[in-house]
């Protein structure tokens, strides 16, 4: 889960990136940044849960 | 360069280390006392280490030019303190140096070359004065991807999830530290303002102004919430609420008005309670100094801000493609590096060093050899 919440992040700039080099018109280009980012706070997510500590602190 | 203006940006540059010195402060005073000597030295050995990383290879991926190698070699040492934050008291000396030459030496130049020196987000209109993103978003970012490695401290949070008080130990020095900050934050956004985001030398007290009413903004609306939230006004998350008021203001500092920048500020201070508590409560991140609130989430916040002032929806999608590469490149990049030095050079403190403080442990003596804080602070076999 950690490994695809850190890969989801790339691909969600993948997206951004993308729509900013290839789209010209402000309006698909501002839906593509934003599905983008939104991919990105999923694996931001993802990532997060992965970093949850099981029963307590480490070395606790 | 007119020769005034070179001597005014170099008077500016020599104001940054203050704001390092402030960092390293609140660094120290927000962790526990029998890690107080290693805190600071740590952070001397990490700004020494970041300068000389910049210098080496940093520089030639950053391509700035020569006229702003020693602002850059400050901002590097800034942005390389911030992790030490979210890694108090638990991260080995060796591993922090190594994992700051990677930081210095690859992931703060990219982003800079990309936001500040003609690279992709600078050629699509990024606005980013002071380094709210350069500087604090790829720190604070970093800092997260260091907590989330070394794990909590030994006994941060319970078998439950349910997190336990872990003071710092000096709120005057803290305090202090939010002084001496706002003296090197208003040297270091005017610098970069002017040397690396083209701004009028003429608009240096404008940027001044804006600098301070942003942290005073961010201190005040931190006391309040605080205030409201728990009964009593807490020091070091009004610290907190100061600095991420600095942070925040930092990205548009030269091209918003000063009563935007008392909002920006305002909003900060607020953000900062609440992302810390996301980050324990929620995230069960332990970041001591709260440097990823702070710095993370004031950074981003400033750059979103700076969008929405200047009042033109196609600016604040630019700005949006900032914080999506901090998020999407910067933060995935940083902890794949510090995920792999993990592996080759362990980062967490063994758990005997974190039973005795990392003072006594790395160093061999404690930051105050004549005074007994608190009774934990003595180390009993």
């Amino acid at each position: 889960m950690k490994i695809a919440g850190f890969l989801l992040m790339l691909a969600g700039w993948g997206i951004v990136v993308t729509a900013v080099v290839l789209l010209r018109t402000s309006v698909p280009k501002t839906l593509f940044v934003l599905a983008g980012m939104a991919i990105e706070a999923w694996g931001f997510v993802l990532a997060a849960r992965a970093h949850l500590p099981r029963g307590g602190s480490r070395n606790a | 360069m007119p020769e005034q203006q070179a001597f005014f940006t170099f008077f500016c540059t020599l104001l940054v280390p203050f704001a390092a010195a402030g960092i390293s402060l609140l660094n120290a005073g927000l962790s526990r006392s029998r890690s107080a000597a290693h805190s600071m030295l740590t952070s001397l050995v990490v700004f020494a280490i970041a300068m000389l990383a910049y210098a080496l290879c940093g520089f030639l991926v950053a391509r700035s030019s020569g006229s702003v190698l020693l602002l850059q070699l400050f901002s590097v040492g800034i942005a390389a303190m911030i992790p030490l934050a979210a890694g108090a008291e638990r991260w080995r000396i060796a591993a922090a140096s190594v994992s700051t030459a990677i930081f210095a030496g690859w992931t703060y130049p990219l982003f800079a070359h990309l936001a500040w020196n003609g690279g992709w987000l600078a050629r699509q209109g990024f606005v980013e004065a002071g380094g709210s993103s350069c500087i604090h978003g790829v720190g604070g970012l970093t800092a997260l991807a260091i907590a989330w490695i070394l794990g909590p401290r030994r006994g941060r949070f319970t078998p439950d999830g349910v997190p336990t008080a872990m003071p710092g130990h000096n709120a005057v020095i803290v305090l202090f530290g939010c002084m001496l900050a706002l003296t090197g934050w208003i040297g270091l956004n005017t610098a970069t303002a002017i040397l690396l985001a083209n701004a009028n030398p003429n608009d240096a007290v404008s940027i001044a102004v804006n600098t301070a009413l942003g942290a005073a903004a961010g201190a005040i609306a931190a006391l309040a919430v605080t205030r409201l939230r728990f009964g009593k006004p807490d020091a070091s998350l009004t610290a907190n609420g100061w600095v991420s008021g600095l942070v925040a203001g930092s990205a548009g500092c030269a091209v918003v008005k000063p009563a935007e920048a008392v909002l920006i500020g305002l909003v900060a201070g607020a953000l900062v309670i609440f992302g810390i508590e996301l980050l324990e409560l929620r995230m069960k991140v332990d970041d001591p100094a709260g440097a990823i609130s702070v710095h993370a989430v004031g950074g981003i916040w400033g750059v979103l801000a700076a969008g929405i002032f200047l009042g033109s929806a196609g600016q604040f999608v630019t700005q949006l493609v900032g914080v999506a590469t901090l998020i999407g490149l910067v933060l995935p990049m940083s902890y794949g590096l510090n995920w792999v030095l993990d592996r080759v050079l362990r980062q967490r403190v063994a758990a005997e060093g974190e039973r005795q403080g990392m003072d006594l442990f790395e160093l061999g003596a404690g930051a105050y050899p004549d005074f007994v804080t608190r009774p934990d602070d003595v180390f009993r076999r």
